[in-house]
């Protein structure tokens, strides 16, 4: 049964389209993925399915309800995550999910047992009363997922859930999560930019200005990439480029002073290609290809580049809300 | 209809629990009233009882420092949004399935309940500071003090139903508090001002408030509103207030409704 339905949806402010005809199906009990690099249309369009912004064109249903004309039955129905904490910090972490158990209505019979299971299980149950400005990046994010799924939701959202924690943290949650999943049989629509964590989804979906340019499991978007990824650097890169293409029938790509291309069988094609290689190699690596690889293949941009913009992203976003 | 009053009870519940919890903003928000008393009463109320001789002076002030810790009381309704959407806690309240109009509405039942405790430990105090105080005046404030509360978080509410920064907000409500505040007579009688300062202060709703809970107090020595030539009673102040509180309210929940979808 398909949990989320999306046909065709467009996002325009003003002359800017920030989405440009979004269609897509997630199933139930699936992690689905949005990968893609910030400004991509990955916010945009999950404040489109969780009902925050109206889509300009297209439509969409969450749960069987539809996202424009339902709205107080997609709310109900759904647990949020955004990026940056929507807890109140003033408030204990239980206060909090008191204030969401009321806003959802929830009865009071079930609301002891679920907050005692899902407060336990993410380790937080014997800090319940402390106050959230006392909690670290990490234990915020945990509190905000028991929120998310304090009144049973068939899906939850994630807006890349584990932006800005350290790595442990990061495996972490993502530990946590996936017990929760597979517990609850709850699908979980997330963006994320990260390739790793993107890693763990059933399916993901890459995006690019706006576009849905892949939609596959991981595995699979990988094996389209043809075998193995090779990396050169050589004395003319230039020179190198137009000589695999002429002589190799390759389609490399030159980024940052490396070349890359995909053969098969990677580990049987090197050693002919170093001995017979007319210019003079600097160095050669070759890997399994990883979603990087895909993403890089996809949009033919690195979300490398883009990192380093991640903290001035995060200081406008925390002044925009 | 059910789910409305929901949201307004959720909304307001949290804005005490928000209140009760930040120990600095408890304890301010009953110490400036107890300044200002002693501020105003002892020190400029001998001055304007010169001004307007038959009146004790602190009879005439106190209603007016009651109304002035209403009114900015109210106006942390404002202060509360802008916090929430700045602190990106609205978002949680905005995708829950509470009524946007609700929202807002408890946002203003919030502000207004604190507003009127604090109007309520200055009817306690007033005992203290030599105000004569009948349990008939007390009936008939405690209502006219949450419409005026109520009116006046509405304002909060205008002005921040789309603002995204705490110092805007703060610049904002300043420009207008402080012309509402002086406008209004809460200091100082306003007949016998000039004429100009006299036709501002009956655009004023502050004005009206104010009139109604000093003729509580004073009886027929206050002067009461003349506009057309008529001059303002009790009932029709505190409705003047009512109406242009509804007014400023729909204003607010219009505004909050555009800005957020």
């Amino acid at each position: 049964m398909e949990v989320i339905k999306s046909k065709n949806l467009v996002k325009r402010f003003g002359n800017v389209e920030a989405v440009k005809g979004v269609s897509f199906e997630v199933q139930e009990g699936e992690i689905f993925g949005f990968l893609g690099t910030n400004g991509a249309g990955k916010t945009t369009t999950i404040n489109m399915l969780c009902t925050l912004l109206a889509p300009t064109e297209g439509e969409a249903t969450v749960n069987g309800f539809n996202v424009i004309k339902e709205r107080d039955q997609v709310r109900g129905s759904i647990g949020l995550v955004f990026q940056e904490s929507t807890l109140d910090d003033y408030l204990t972490a239980e206060q909090n999910l008191r204030f969401h158990a009321y806003a959802y209505s929830i009865p009071r019979k079930t609301l002891e047992p679920r907050m005692k299971e899902l407060l336990e299980m993410v380790g937080l149950w014997d800090r319940r009363k402390e106050k959230i400005d006392a909690y670290s990046g990490g234990m915020k994010r945990r509190l905000e997922i028991v929120r998310g799924l304090l009144h049973h939701p068939k899906v939850l959202f994630l807006d890349e859930p584990t932006l800005g924690l350290d790595p442990q943290t990061r495996s972490r949650i993502w530990s946590y999560l996936r017990e929760l999943q597979g517990r609850e049989n709850l699908a979980i629509f997330m963006t994320t930019h990260y390739m790793d964590e993107a890693e763990n989804c059933t399916r993901i979906a890459v995006i690019n200005h706006g576009k849905i340019v892949a939609i596959d499991a991981p595995d699979k978007l990988k094996d389209d990439l043809g075998g193995d990824v090779v990396t050169i650097k050589t004395e003319d890169n230039s020179k190198a480029v137009i000589l695999l293409k002429d002589q190799y029938a390759l389609h490399p790509d030159q980024e940052n002073g490396t070349i890359r291309f995909t053969v098969p069988h990677g580990e049987e094609f090197l050693p002919g290609f170093v001995s017979g290689f007319p210019l003079r190699l600097i160095s050669i690596g070759l890997h399994r290809p990883t979603l990087e690889d895909v993403f890089l293949k996809l949009t033919g941009r690195a979300i490398e580049e883009q990192k380093t913009n991640q903290t001035q992203h995060l200081k406008r976003r925390r002044r925009g809300h | 209809m059910k789910k409305f009053f929901h949201s307004v009870w959720v909304i307001a519940y949290r804005e005490f629990l928000r209140f009760l919890q930040d120990r600095s903003r408890v304890i301010s928000s009953f110490t400036m009233p107890i300044i200002f008393l002693v501020i105003f009463g002892a020190g400029f109320g001998e001055l304007i009882g010169q001004m307007m001789p038959g009146v004790d002076y602190i009879q005439f002030m106190y209603p007016g420092i009651l109304s002035m810790t209403v009114l900015m009381g109210s106006m942390m309704s404002g202060v509360s949004i802008v916090w929430d959407r700045e602190f990106g806690f609205l978002k949680e309240v905005l995708v829950s399935p509470l009524s946007r109009s609700g929202i807002l509405l408890g946002k203003a039942t919030g502000a207004a309940g604190i507003a009127v405790m604090q109007g309520i430990v200055m009817l306690v105090l007033a005992p203290f500071v030599g105000v004569s105080l009948s349990w008939g005046i007390v009936l008939k404030l405690v209502p006219l003090v949450i419409i005026l509360s109520i009116s006046m978080s509405g304002l909060g509410l205008l002005i921040g139903a789309r603002m995204r920064s705490q110092q805007g907000f703060q610049l904002i409500m300043q420009l207008v508090m402080f012309p509402m505040m002086f406008l209004s007579g809460i200091f100082f009688p306003l007949a016998g001002t000039a004429r100009w300062l006299e036709v501002l202060s009956k655009f004023n709703p502050v004005t009206y408030g104010i009139d109604a809970i000093r003729q509580v107090f004073l009886g027929s020595e206050a002067a009461g509103v003349t506009i057309f030539g008529h001059t303002m009673g009790i009932m029709d102040s505190a409705l003047m207030v009512l109406v242009v509180g509804i007014v400023l309210l729909l204003g607010a929940v219009r505004s909050f409704n555009r800005q957020e979808q």
